[in-house]
């Protein structure tokens, strides 16, 4: 799994590459709290390029939302989910929880 | 049938979903339903790992994967400790943000993607876990 960030005015773009299940999870998790740590709560996750999401993966984008979303100061969208991936985060309810974007840019310009 | 054992080490999941896709899709099972087969596996472990062998050094996985007709079955052994599986909460999939609870996340998504997930505990073989997927059925 490869994560980089891109900061953007309105928001903080996260890109996750590869796999993400418990082995890789925390790195997810780390460059989340990275963000939300410098006082950003505004981010769109770009999983255009993810090959695979277990329920470790979901776990951090859970605890991440927690946050961001705590006094209304802003929130995780996910972009470009892919369709395997998509389909699990249905499965445990969790489409309900992010915003999804089918691109990027579009994602960005919600905030 | 084929046979492998892992270290019980988050390090190999990676390698555990590569070893039960390889069977699944010799036994031409869709690509959709090979990811659910990863994605079980892969739960089925991390729970293992986490769970059974919690404050456990070296633990081991053994993994059978046999394909009979339209039905490909993954056994998993592990000599962790045992857990019952009915006292694993479902978790409620339709909760507010705050409310939501990852517990029995894993548990809950190995049902749903598999046509059958059973467990058994015995003092000789350890805690086996079965997990079988037919072709064109549930997930």
């Amino acid at each position: 799994m490869e994560i980089t960030t891109k900061k953007f005015k309105s928001c903080d773009m996260v890109v996750v590459k590869g796999r993400v299940d418990s082995s890789t999870a925390p790195q997810l998790t780390e460059a989340l709290e990275g963000i939300t740590g410098d006082g950003r709560f505004k981010i769109v996750l770009d999983m255009s390029a993810l090959e695979y999401m277990s329920s470790a993966g979901f776990r951090a984008l859970l605890s991440g939302q927690r946050v961001c979303k705590r006094y209304n100061r802003g929130e995780i969208v996910l972009a470009v989910v892919p369709e395997r991936v998509k389909e699990a985060l249905e499965l445990a309810g969790f489409t309900e929880l992010f915003k999804t974007f089918d691109d990027a840019v579009e994602a960005v310009g919600h905030f | 049938m084929r046979k492998s054992t892992f270290d019980a080490n988050f390090h190999n999941l990676d390698e555990i979903r590569e070893f039960v896709a390889e069977t699944a899709r010799q036994a031409g099972f869709s690509d959709k339903e090979i990811y659910s087969i990863q994605l079980a596996a892969d739960e089925a472990s991390t729970n293992i790992i986490e769970h059974a062998y919690a404050g456990i050094e070296n633990g081991k996985i053994e993994i059978d994967c046999s394909i009979e007709g339209d039905e490909l079955k993954i056994v998993m052994r592990d000599n962790g400790k045992s857990f019952d599986p009915s006292s694993v909460p479902e978790p409620n999939v339709k909760a507010d943000l705050s409310e939501r609870k990852i517990g029995g996340l894993g548990m809950y998504l190995m049902r749903k993607l598999m046509d059958e997930v059973t467990y058994e505990s015995l003092p000789k073989t350890g805690n086996v876990l079965t997990l079988i997927k037919r072709k064109g059925g549930a997930g």
